[in-house]
């Protein structure tokens, strides 16, 4: 530093403070600059600015295995919200593992965000893996319909179509049970409109990958032989379909 | 019941975790159990607040040798936290009791997540017989934080309380890093144990990948090899990473110009040629030039937040992308990869450089880089007789500091000021909230940073608006003789928000004016810091000189020129190449 009793100047002299002409600094104005051509979509990706693609949603099962500690569902959740992701249903239960379940999505969103979906799943620490069905997934939901009891002859028909159970039946309702895939669960819910639905209760969607594909990526089978809790499993039959769980 | 007796025979300690138990205090409590998981993993220094249901913590602290730095306000306790771990490249530790001590903290996690830094929460709760009853001073310490930090933990067991500390802190600072938090009901601390906790250890759920696969390496590899306007865009990730040697030779083996983001600041030193500053809302010109016109843009460590990207549909319009992240989640987030490559930055850097055979043809377009910056320096107006300019006060700070002195600031224009017009030369210098955009953030951060690296210079650039919103931290400058100085650039408004009622509001300026400060220079001697005020050049240049010669906090109270606003500047979701230089462009 220099000049000990200088008033009129700054005794630091800086870099780039210089006078400018008119305000703000100098270079070309924002219109003046060249301006490349590309651009992207609302998902960065480069797009055709001719033909720009709106990316489509699409409906994925996600299979998520998990460590069964307190708060996993509640985390699971709080990703899903936090992020806006699309969800349509979330099951979970325990798995032949002990200490482990599984959480089974139905998420709507793009390809991006079904990705997004998997990724952000991963990370959270009580995620052991993460995988994607595909359409030949085994899939079932189940439903509870409680109708108008007026006619027990013709519930009870629609109901054995349906390769359903009457759980409950009384002078005023009806409850039945369904579990199949979601289009049989959807054709159901409407043949049952005709007798005045009072109310319905449906677990959605849960999974298993086909035959020996594992159903998340590197999945062990599981050790322990029999799982004891009893409420795990459906007690009437065992296809595939009463692999649900009851606790969404 | 003996030591020997109850530690487990598969425990894996080493042998220096044996003799250190000779010599340590035994474990009694699950409160003993968890300071001795911090001491384990090397903690030294550690913010925060007594309270009661952290009260067992402190009290097994009385036996440690961790420094205690006792925060006025659990939020100072967190940011100390945060800058300290910055600084240090490892996890910064805060406490604070349950209920108020507890929410108290959420802003400076909150923002430790944001920034994915590392940082280790441990927070007292009312005794787990009485959670949930709404107890006095309980929260849902792990409900309120789970959205905010990287995972948190309810530890409901005195013999594995350790070991879950010791989880917590291995996992802040696993792959990418960020906040973990222990929630630690009071009967879990005070209950016998005397468990050792074993060391340190990540959750085995977590597998952060260090290499990235081979195939990948290559693909973007050759994408860089035959680029003609190669761009590299370091993030956060490659000083987190400790990457920056790798990531600087990688600039220079191959002629390859760098732009980083805000919290990247100083991992390539900006006085290099190659350099051209950071890109973003308040970017260089000539960053946010060359990352519109670029034709392979490759970034190693970042997120493409939204304050860089502007629109997405408009960012690096027409280059392919290369991403380099250890957290695969980001890959494609916001803006789609070309050449995804999953992996350590420092590890990723090595391989690329290997799998690089010939450097890009990339002459011209370095060339073109170059007249950008003429086309677009940072610059202002300094005649004497105007009001003090802010830029001059950065600059003249930097000039009289030292290369590696840490600058740390509040959020506002200042923190822009700071970023633009000091020269970054090294990386864990720059210490600032991006992501959250904390106010209040800086002088808690300069306690940590001068905490962290005794023998460096720590300046705080401060806005008047931000330095008020922790000015109570001064107390422990004071009490900790820290020599710290915090230069607030006082405009009198809460000018971050004035420029933008003058740009997008008419000016009508609804609660920007904060004439009502307080005089700093005097608050900072009640506080016993030294305080000093200069409202012209000269007085400007004595402060500074007086502030950095004086041996512990000082404050200098810089009136500056109100009227000043901070270009150029990207509009909010506008093209980076549009940055306006001054209102009349916006
Ligand atoms: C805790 C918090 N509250 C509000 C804001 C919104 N905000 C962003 S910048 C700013 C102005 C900051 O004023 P000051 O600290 O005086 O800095 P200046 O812009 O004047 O340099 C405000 C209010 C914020 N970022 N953080």
């Amino acid at each position: 530093m220099s000049g000990e009793d200088s008033t009129d100047a700054p005794e630091f002299e800086t870099e780039r403070g210089y006078e400018l002409d008119g305000p703000g600094m100098p270079g070309p104005a924002p219109d003046e600059r060249p301006h490349p051509e590309g651009r992207r979509n609302t998902h960065g990706v480069r797009i055709d600015p001719e033909a720009e693609a709106k990316p489509r949603h699409r409906t994925a099962v996600v299979s998520a295995l998990v460590e069964h500690e307190p708060g996993v569902l509640s985390r699971v959740s709080g990703l899903f919200s936090r992020r806006q992701f699309n969800i349509e249903s979330l099951t979970v239960g325990k798995t032949t593992v002990d200490g482990h379940a599984r959480i089974t999505l139905v998420v709507e969103e793009t390809d991006a965000g079904i990705d997004q979906v998997k990724k952000q799943l991963a990370k959270l620490k009580p995620v052991i893996q993460v995988g994607e069905l595909d359409d030949d997934a085994v899939r079932a939901e189940l439903v509870l319909l409680k109708v108008r009891g007026d006619e027990p002859d013709k519930v009870h028909a629609i109901t054995q179509m349906y390769e359903g159970q009457t759980l409950d039946a009384g002078p005023r309702t009806i409850t039945v049970q369904i579990t199949g895939d979601q289009q049989k669960i959807d054709d159901a819910v409407d043949a049952f409109r005709q007798f005045g639905i009072i109310e319905i209760a449906r677990t959605g969607q849960t999974a298993l990958a086909r035959g020996d594909t594992p159903t998340t990526p590197g999945e062990e089978p599981g050790h322990s032989t029999e799982p004891k809790d009893s409420t795990y499993r459906d007690e009437t039959d065992d296809d595939d379909e009463n692999q649900l769980t009851h606790q969404p | 019941m003996s030591e020997q007796q109850t530690t487990p025979a598969t425990d894996e300690r080493t042998e220096d975790d044996r003799t250190a138990e000779t010599t340590q205090t035994p474990i009694t409590t699950g409160a003993s159990s968890a300071v001795r998981a911090l001491e384990n993993a090397g903690v030294e220094t550690a913010f925060g607040v007594q309270g009661g249901a952290i009260m067992p913590i402190y009290d097994a602290l009385y036996d440690s040798d961790i420094h205690h730095v006792t925060m006025a306000h659990e939020q100072g306790a967190a940011h100390a936290a945060d800058a300290y771990g910055v600084v240090r490249g490892e996890p910064g530790v805060c406490l604070a009791t349950s209920g108020p001590g507890a929410t108290n903290l959420v802003t400076g996690i909150a923002d430790a997540d944001m920034d994915s830094d590392a940082m280790l929460a441990l927070t007292g709760q009312v005794p787990s017989t009485m959670v949930g009853s709404d107890a006095f001073q309980e929260t849902d310490t792990t409900g309120v934080t789970a959205p905010i930090t990287k995972h948190n933990y309810f530890a409901s067991d005195a013999d594995t309380v350790g070991d879950t500390v010791g989880e917590a802190f291995a996992l802040a600072a696993e792959g990418r890093p960020g906040p973990t938090l222990v929630d630690l009901p009071k009967d879990t601390t005070m209950a016998e144990t005397d468990r050792e906790p074993g060391p340190a250890r990540p959750p085995e759920t977590t597998t952060p990948p260090t290499e990235a696969d081979a195939e990948s390496v290559e693909a973007a590899a050759a994408a860089i090899e035959r680029a003609e306007k190669p761009l590299l865009l370091f993030g956060g990730g490659v000083v987190k990473a400790n990457a920056t040697e790798e990531a600087r030779a990688f600039a220079v083996d191959n002629g390859i110009p760098v732009v980083t983001t805000m919290p990247a600041i100083g991992s390539m030193p900006e006085d290099h040629e190659l350099c051209l500053s950071w890109a973003g809302m308040h970017g260089t010109g000539y960053a946010n030039m060359a990352v519109t016109h670029c034709d392979l843009l490759v970034a190693v460590g970042c997120r493409f937040d939204d304050r860089l990207t502007g629109g997405v549909d408009t960012f690096a319009p027409e280059a392919e992308v290369v991403h380099v992240d250890v957290d695969e989640a980001e890959i494609s987030k916001n803006v789609h990869a070309d050449y995804p490559v999953v992996g350590d930055a420092k590890a990723v850097l090595d391989q690329l450089a290997g799998e690089v055979g010939q450097a890009p043809d990339a002459r011209e377009w370095r060339q073109q880089c170059q007249t950008w910056k003429e086309e677009y320096p940072l610059a202002y107006k300094t005649p004497e007789d105007e009001p003090l300019k802010p830029q001059f006060v950065v600059e003249a700070l930097d000039e009289a500091t030292s290369d590696d002195t840490i600058v740390t600031t509040g959020v506002g224009q200042h923190q822009m000021w700071a970023a633009q017009f000091w020269t970054f030369t090294n990386p864990r210098t720059w210490v600032s909230s991006h992501g959250l955009g904390t106010m209040g953030y800086g002088l808690p951060a300069a306690i940590g940073a001068k905490l962290a690296a005794p023998d460096k210079d720590v300046v705080c650039v401060d806005g008047d608006g931000s330095f008020l919103m922790t000015i109570q931290e001064l107390s422990v400058a004071v009490r900790e003789e820290l020599d710290i100085t915090v230069a607030v650039l006082n405009n009198e408004y809460i000018g971050m928000v004035r420029q933008w009622q003058d740009a997008f509001f008419e000016g009508r300026r609804m609660a920007a004016e904060y004439d009502w400060c307080p005089d700093f220079a005097k608050l900072a001697e009640a506080f016993g810091a030294r305080g000093f005020s200069a409202e012209n050049y000269d007085e400007a240049a004595d402060a500074i000189e007086n502030a950095l010669a004086y041996d512990g906090p000082s404050v200098v109270d810089f009136r500056v020129d109100p009227a000043e606003n901070v270009y150029p500047m990207v509009a909010s979701g506008g093209a980076n190449g549009k940055f306006a230089l001054s209102e009349d462009q916006l």
